[in-house]
């Protein structure tokens, strides 16, 4: 394979996702009775990527910039307003709601509350091993038994505990059995939405640790959605950065953090402390001004030149398509 | 001259139906005028509740300060009574609480809950109050001040919300000022603006200012020095530069060991802190973080006292010679 091949177009057969031109608009109605509707929120707008198999996509930004969205579109949660979604090339956006429902055992989603994601009433065991049940995974009751013990011990938790309740658990053991049941139907790609921002540092490295061990195992493939910015360098191969339902760069992970080149990336990264004051004290701030504007009236042409330190007029014009600047790193910037 | 807070031996109980609940105990720490003093730990090991007790707003019941002196400039505000202490808070001691949302008055104008605090600490008109909310929230870098003060809460951001509280507490010139986890519910970009905003401004007004966080990149960027708590204790203290450089304690070692970091190339495995922090209603004589350090001995069954370790750097733990080299080495 040539280097091209290996950065920027791989074969068909590496592709796992293939997300193009994808929309999400959210319609705002008014009045009471005919609820007519007044303006669209732009969650995502016309964003494309793909995740290569076995390789986890890191998807950072601000709250509300679309990075939700963007993952529950792919796994049809949302059925997107224009665009396609590929999964092993089958088209997902055409699919009718039963079978995308059966499709779904390729495609898994952690949450990122996991207090709230877990049914209280629901025991340990029966939570996890739901999703065998309505995918048809097993046979009989002791090949139930035996496939959600497994599933405890994979991820770190006494098969024991089968029997407990959610409320019984503490918040990193509550993740983990949302990652049980992700696990559950062997899926091929899981969407970890901000699986750790719930967490304690301490409890954080323990279930970032975990999805790593079991991304080897199972060769999972993960879109990995974050802002935290350190955790995702930690487990990303490859980072979109995304701003008001934009895409504004996508890079290999180590290029991106040496050589951030969008104004937008390169604003997040200096806002992270580094724990280090020796460092802190040497590193340059740049500091935005201003907040996220409203998604129901984005900026015209590039979103971000409310805040940009290096905006200029010709910004205000046209959506600055994502350009490859080599080696697969692309950036939707003029002034780059 | 006294220390401007001197918090000594500081303990807060809950009494709850589980049993009580040593949120705090005995917990001394000092802080010189103008200083920023960082307090970290996770979630439960007493940061809030440690600051909630210099304040005076511990809900009784279930909670109570149970023993120790809060000595500010040199008075005990253990002794205030409540009449007293009113006239402490916001005025000489004020705080900067986590939820934006959840700490302005939603019926309330942004310009009265501005001026309230300043008609009744610093006895100003209604017209030199509003003038001096003006002035305040051009301070903390909201456009428009004059106008945004007619608004309520729910027409601000977050990190707008913020910065209102910001000019509130520093509205009176207070001593002190407590953040507590002040940015934890912002964005990144928003976080670092605010605290930009609130260190500039402390710093003008020469206000000793206490963050309180779980966020050790926060600390390291702001504070002089470096409160470390655990399961309801300090268990280090030492300027930023040694607890983050040269830590010796094994729960400061494994904290800076789980975090990734932002401008390091991708360790194959983070090293995380085994287990669960302990429940606060049944610890034992033992230290607390016993079950889950690396470097326990036989001596850890009695709970070891803050030892110097350094110049101007206490830890607690038994262990402390032999972490100071690992320290040195795996760093």
């Amino acid at each position: 394979m040539t280097q091209q091949q290996i950065n920027g177009q791989s074969t068909q057969q590496d592709l796992l996702v293939d997300v193009r031109n994808l929309k999400m608009y959210f319609p705002v109605r008014s009045g009471a009775i005919f609820q007519r509707k007044i303006a669209d929120i732009k969650a995502v707008d016309d964003v494309s990527f793909t995740i290569r198999r076995g390789e986890t996509l890191g998807l950072v930004g601000e709250s509300g910039c679309g990075k939700t969205t963007t993952g529950r579109c792919i796994l049809q949660l949302y059925r997107p307003t224009a665009g396609n979604v590929l999964f092993e090339g089958q088209e997902l956006t055409r699919m009718k709601t039963s079978e995308v429902r059966r499709f779904r055992r390729n495609m898994q989603l952690i949450f990122q509350d996991p207090y709230s994601s877990l049914d209280p009433r629901q025991n340990c065991a029966s939570i996890v091993g739901e999703p065998l049940v309505i995918h048809k995974m097993v046979k009989s009751k002791g090949e139930y038994r035996d496939r959600v013990a497994e599933l405890l011990s994979v991820v770190g938790l006494n098969p024991s505990m089968g029997y407990r309740f959610p409320h019984e658990f503490s918040g990193g053991q509550r993740q983990r059995i949302g990652v049980a049941r992700a696990l559950a139907v062997n899926p091929r790609l899981i969407v970890c939405d901000e699986p750790v921002s719930a967490l304690d540092v301490s409890i954080q490295a323990q279930v970032i640790n975990l999805l790593e061990e079991l991304q080897e195992q199972f060769n999972l493939t993960y879109l990995f959605i974050a802002h935290d910015l350190s955790v995702v360098r930690h487990i990303s191969d490859r980072i979109a950065v995304m701003y008001l339902g934009h895409i504004m760069e996508i890079s290999d992970r180590t290029e991106l953090y040496e050589n951030p080149l969008h104004p937008y990336t390169k604003a997040l990264l200096s806002a992270v402390p580094i724990p280090d004051p020796v460092i802190e004290a040497q590193r340059e701030r740049i500091i935005l001004t201003g907040d996220v504007p409203s998604p129901l009236r984005p900026p015209s042409g590039c979103v971000f030149h409310t805040r940009c330190p290096i905006a200029i007029e010709e910004c205000k014009g046209g959506v600055p398509p994502l350009r490859d600047m080599g080696n697969g790193h692309q950036v939707a910037c003029i002034r780059v | 001259m006294p220390p401007l807070l001197d918090v000594k031996n500081l303990a807060t109980y809950f009494y709850t139906p589980e049993g009580v609940v040593k949120a705090v105990d005995g917990v001394s720490y000092d802080l010189e005028e103008g200083e920023t003093l960082g307090l970290v730990g996770e979630s439960g090991c007493g940061k809030s509740v440690s600051a909630l007790s210099v304040m005076g707003l511990i809900p009784w019941p279930p909670g109570r300060v149970v023993s120790g002196e809060i000595l500010f400039q040199g008075e005990d505000l253990r002794k205030y009574d409540t009449q007293e202490m009113r006239k402490i808070r916001g005025k000489e001691i004020s705080m900067v609480f986590q939820e934006p949302m959840t700490s302005l008055n939603p019926v309330l104008t942004i310009g009265r809950q501005l001026t309230e605090t300043m008609e009744l600490h610093l006895k100003l008109s209604k017209a030199a109050a509003a003038a001096r909310a003006v002035e305040m929230l051009q301070k903390v870098g909201i456009p428009d001040a004059e106008r945004r003060l007619t608004q309520y809460p729910h027409q601000f951001s977050g990190g707008m919300r913020q910065r209102v509280m910001i000019a509130m507490a520093l509205s009176c010139d207070p001593k002190l000022l407590i953040a507590d986890e002040p940015t934890t519910a912002l964005d990144v970009t928003i976080q670092a603006q605010v605290l930009e905003v609130m260190q500039g401004l402390c710093r003008e007004f020469g206000t000793a200012l206490i963050i309180i966080t779980h966020n050790l990149g926060v600390v390291a960027r702001y504070a002089d020095r470096v409160n470390v708590m655990y399961a309801g204790r300090i268990i280090e203290r030492s300027s930023a530069r040694e607890v983050y450089g040269n830590p010796h304690h094994p729960y400061t070692l494994g904290l800076l060991h789980s975090v990734p970091r932002l401008d390091e190339p991708r360790r194959t495995k983070l090293d995380p802190i085994e287990g669960q922090p302990p429940d606060l209603a049944t610890l034992t004589g033992a230290c607390a973080f016993l079950p889950r350090c690396r470097y326990a001995v036989e001596k850890c069954a009695e709970y070891p006292p803050l030892v110097s370790v350094g110049e101007n750097h206490v830890a607690a733990c038994w262990e402390w010679p032999k972490l100071g080299t690992k320290a040195m080495t795996k760093a």
